[in-house]
This record gives C-alpha cells, structure tokens and sequence, in this order.
C-alpha cells in the first residue's frame, strides 16, 4: 500500500513537470514563431506590466471565482446527490420529474440557461432575484443535474450480490445504502465528480454575463480600461490554468490510483 | 463460544410455498419441516427451485404464497396482496438467519474483521470492543485469525467464503443457510470450507445446505431433501435419497454420483 502511495506520488510530480515542460516548449515554439514571421508583422508590443496596477480587482475575480465555485459544487453535489438517490425510486411520480429536470439542464446551454434565470424566471414567477442569486440557482441545478448522473451511475454500479448480503445480516434499506452502497459507490464517482467539478469552476466565467464580478469580468472591465485585452486575456487564461492543473492533476492521480489497485 | 446455536426455537416450518417468476413457476406448494439442530442438504438439478427456496427462508425472494415460520415469526404470503413486514421487523428476521452465498458477496471496502463486525455493529449495535473480541474468535473459527487484516480481494476462494461463514455467524442465527457455497471455488479449495461447515454441525448448528456435493451431503446431512421442477420429490435420510431413492427422478439423480463413486 505504501508502496502503491509512494510509486503515484512520483508519478504526479513526473506529471506537474511534465506539464511545465510543456507549457515552456509552447512559449518557446511562439516566439520562434515571431522571429520567424519577422516579429514586425503585427507589431504589437506587449506591456504586461500596466495589468499590475489592478492586481487587487484581478484578486478580487479570483475569490469570487473561487468562492463561487465552492458554492455551486456544495450545492450542486446536494441537488445531484438528492435528484441521484430519487431516481433510484420505484415510484414513476418520483423519477419523471427528476428526469425531465436533468435532461433539460443537460440538454440546454448554461449561458442560456443562466440569461433565462436572470431575466425570464423573475417575470414568469414574480419573484425578483439578484444577479448572485440567479446565478448561482443555475450553476448549482446546472451541476446538480451532471452529478447526479454520477451518483446515480456509481450506486447502480455496485454489485447487487453486496446488497444482498447487507439485506441477508438484517440491514434496514437505509443502512445498506450508507455502510456498503455509497462507500463502494463513492470509490467509483470520485474520477468523474472531480472532472464536472473542474467544468464547474469554468463556467463560472458565464457569470460575467451577469455582471458578477468573477475573475473573467473584472478582466473585461479592465481591458476595457486600458486598452491591453491581449495582456488581459492571456493572464486571465494563466490564472484558471494556474488554479486548474494541480486539481486535474490530484483528479487523475485519483483515477490511477484505482488502476494500480485493480491491476 | 460465540457461535453456539440457540437451541430452544429455532424450528423452522414452511408450509404451502409457492412462488413464479412472471409465467415461471420455480415452486410449487412446498412444505418442510427442520427441526433444531437438523443439518439438511437441498439437492437436485438446475432450475429445480432449491437455491429460490433457500432464498424464501430469508425473504432476499418473497414468496408468492405460503406460510414461513423461523424461530419466533411466522410469516404468511397471499400474492401480491401480502404486506410484507415493516423494514424493521424484515431485516430481524433476516437477521437470524445466515446467509452464505455462492459468490461470497464480502463487501469489498472492508477487511476480513470488519466484514465480521458489521452486522454486529450496525444491526445489532453491539460496542465496537466486544464486536472485534467476537469477530477475532470466529475468524479463528474458520481458521483465518491471521488474515484478520486483509482486502478480501488479497483472500482466495475459500477463504473468502471462510469469512463470510464468519460474517454469518456474527449474527448468531438460529439457522445457517449456504447458498451452493463451493459451487464458486476451485476443487482445491472446496475442502477447507466444507471442513468448516462440518465443524459447525458437530455443534448442533441448524442449516440448511443447497449443494451438488452428493458425497458431502451424505456425510453431514441429517435429512436429504431431493428437488425437481419446484416440488420435493423425495426426503429422508441421506441413506434413503442417496443410497436407495425411491423415486426414479431421484435415482437418476444421484445415479452419476454412485456410478462415479463405485469406479
């Protein structure tokens, strides 16, 4: 077991490097591109610098992006974990709703979704809703609807014979599910939960639709007011990748650490 | 010692049991009698309804219509219209009776101790000390003290079917029911458990045995009990049914078995 620990870390760090590496060849394949291409093509002179005067409204995106995300992947897992568990009922007036709820979330886009929660819910049900609000309603059913796919997939993935054999030493249905279903369930969610999480956390960058101030809209607001949007855009692209690849990268560590364990 | 068999109302009756799956009938209009500390082989071809049968007795198949009496509850059956017992008062009955199945069914996310230790723990709420004091003994039991700490996927065959006989008798049954449990197991292996359930009926454990291991029934078994076609079509005495059937069907039956033997 050590050993399997030990043998994955390595192979993680093999792949931050790896990735590193990587991103240093592509800047390096660029500007030798540049070079090439004469460098005066464009002409364009980059100036990252003038973005350091707005680092706290860029830190600022980023909390709220980050914060955000929290949220909607909390309330997203409720939702999906609740709707996953439902339709795992017997009773059709229990799975039909559940199942139109998640096929029209999987079935529309999110940034349509999100303008329909913000502008058409509020004169559809009367009830007026703060861009916060809308947004993150529609992140979280949105979410809500993917995991509980996964939930749902990893609970009826679980060997009916574990079932029996709970029910045959005199478990009551809800002991099944919590002692020997889910902890076997979850084993196999883990990979896939972590992945629509990621997506969760770029799709927050729809909110800037909204005018929530997450990492993309202050972005905006700051190309706007300086006149860099490449510099903006491309440090913007930095940040997620920054916050993202150690995530994919637990998450796959995540996923190889199964195999090792299969094999 | 912990495993000792309650000798006082462990009777079990079935009367008039039926059960079809859709316009299958795999039982017809069984009745049985066991009395404590009787060992019974269920013997017959495939899709002769023993494995159904055995399964009716814990309710993991409910029955279409009849009456079970184990132990203190009696349960009684009327299609489709019968109200099964609340979860509770289903997982008690459950409960006293041990069930060991062909594919073992450990739960896979626990050690060979903790498989012992759930129902106690979960079910029967036993402390968590008195639970692993309970589950070491009957590891040692079965002869796999020293695997106490193992993944049943680093266990063989039979000693995965070692533990689950171990998880059964956790729950002190008034009744032990194997499910064909050395159909699974490489010939090697077969031994060791049938060791361990010969154990278990020198010390007055009541069970019920569905199993193709003729010779074995003929050694342990008190009563033999020769299915066809959902109806028992010969009982008695391993000397009778194995030895001298009465019945064509059963002479036919057992007849491979005694051709193999006198070679």
């Amino acid at each position: 077991m050590e050993n399997i620990n030990r043998s994955t870390d390595a192979q993680g760090l093999g792949k931050l490097t790896k990735v590193v590496i990587g991103v240093c060849l592509l800047a390096g394949a660029i500007a030798l591109l540049r070079q090439l291409g004469s460098g005066a093509s464009t002409g364009y002179v980059w100036d990252f610098q003038a973005l350091w005067k707005y680092r706290s409204l860029l830190l600022s995106g980023l909390a709220y992006t980050l914060g955000f995300t929290v949220i909607c992947i909390t309330l997203g897992l409720f939702v999906g974990l609740v709707t996953g568990l439902g339709r795992l009922s017997s009773n059709p007036l229990v799975v039909a709703p559940l199942r139109a709820y998640i096929e029209l979330f999987r079935c529309t886009p999110v940034l349509v979704q999100l303008v329909w929660f913000y502008y058409a819910l509020p004169v559809l049900t009367g009830i007026e809703m703060s861009a916060v609000t809308a947004a993150t309603l529609c992140l979280a059913l949105y979410g809500g609807a993917f995991y509980s796919e996964i939930i749902r997939g990893g609970i009826i993935s679980v060997d009916v014979g574990q079932i029996e054999a709970a029910k045959a030493i005199g478990m009551r249905p809800h002991q099944v599910m919590r002692r020997v279903v889910l902890p076997q369930a979850f084993k196999k969610m883990v990979p896939p939960l972590m992945n629509q999480s990621i997506m969760q956390l770029k799709n927050t960058s729809l909110l800037s639709v909204l005018a929530v101030p997450d990492l993309l809209y202050q972005g905006q607001v700051i190309a706007h007011e300086i006149y860099r949007p490449l510099e903006t855009y491309t440090l913007i692209a930095v940040a997620y990748f920054a916050v993202l690849l150690p995530v994919t990268i637990w998450a796959k560590r995540l996923e190889f650490g199964d195999y090792d364990r299969e094999a | 010692m912990t495993g000792k068999p309650e000798m006082s109302n462990s009777q079990i009756s079935i009367t008039g049991l039926r059960k079809s799956f859709n316009s299958h009938v795999v039982l017809k209009d069984i009745s049985l009698r066991i009395e404590p500390g009787e060992v019974v082989a269920l013997i017959g071809p495939s899709g002769s309804g023993k494995s159904t049968l055995l399964r009716c007795l814990n309710l993991l198949t409910v029955p279409d219509a009849g009456q079970i009496s184990v132990g203190d509850f009696t349960l009684a059956f009327q299609g489709k219209s019968t109200t099964l017992p609340n979860e509770r008062k289903l997982a008690r009955f459950r409960a006293q009776t041990g069930m060991v199945f062909q594919h073992f069914n450990l739960f896979t996310h626990m050690t060979a101790l903790q498989n012992v230790m759930e129902g106690p723990i979960t079910v029967l709420k036993t402390p968590r000390a008195q639970a692993e004091t309970q589950a070491r003994a009957l590891l040692q039991k079965v002869g796999l003290l020293d695997r106490a700490d193992y993944a049943p996927d680093k266990l063989s065959g039979g000693q995965k079917q070692r533990v689950a006989i171990a998880r059964a008798l956790a729950m002190q049954p008034s009744v032990m029911l194997f499910d064909e449990a050395t159909s699974a197991l490489d010939p090697e292996l077969v031994g060791e458990v049938l060791s361990v359930i010969k154990a278990l009926a020198k010390e007055g454990m009541t069970m019920i045995l569905v199993t193709h291991e003729i010779a074995f029934a003929r050694e342990v078994a008190d009563k033999v009990i020769f299915m066809r076609d959902g109806v028992v079509v010969e009982m008695g005495p391993p000397s009778q049914v194995i030895d001298n059937p009465v019945n064509d069907a059963t002479r036919a039956f057992v007849g491979r078995f005694q051709a193999s033997v006198n070679q």
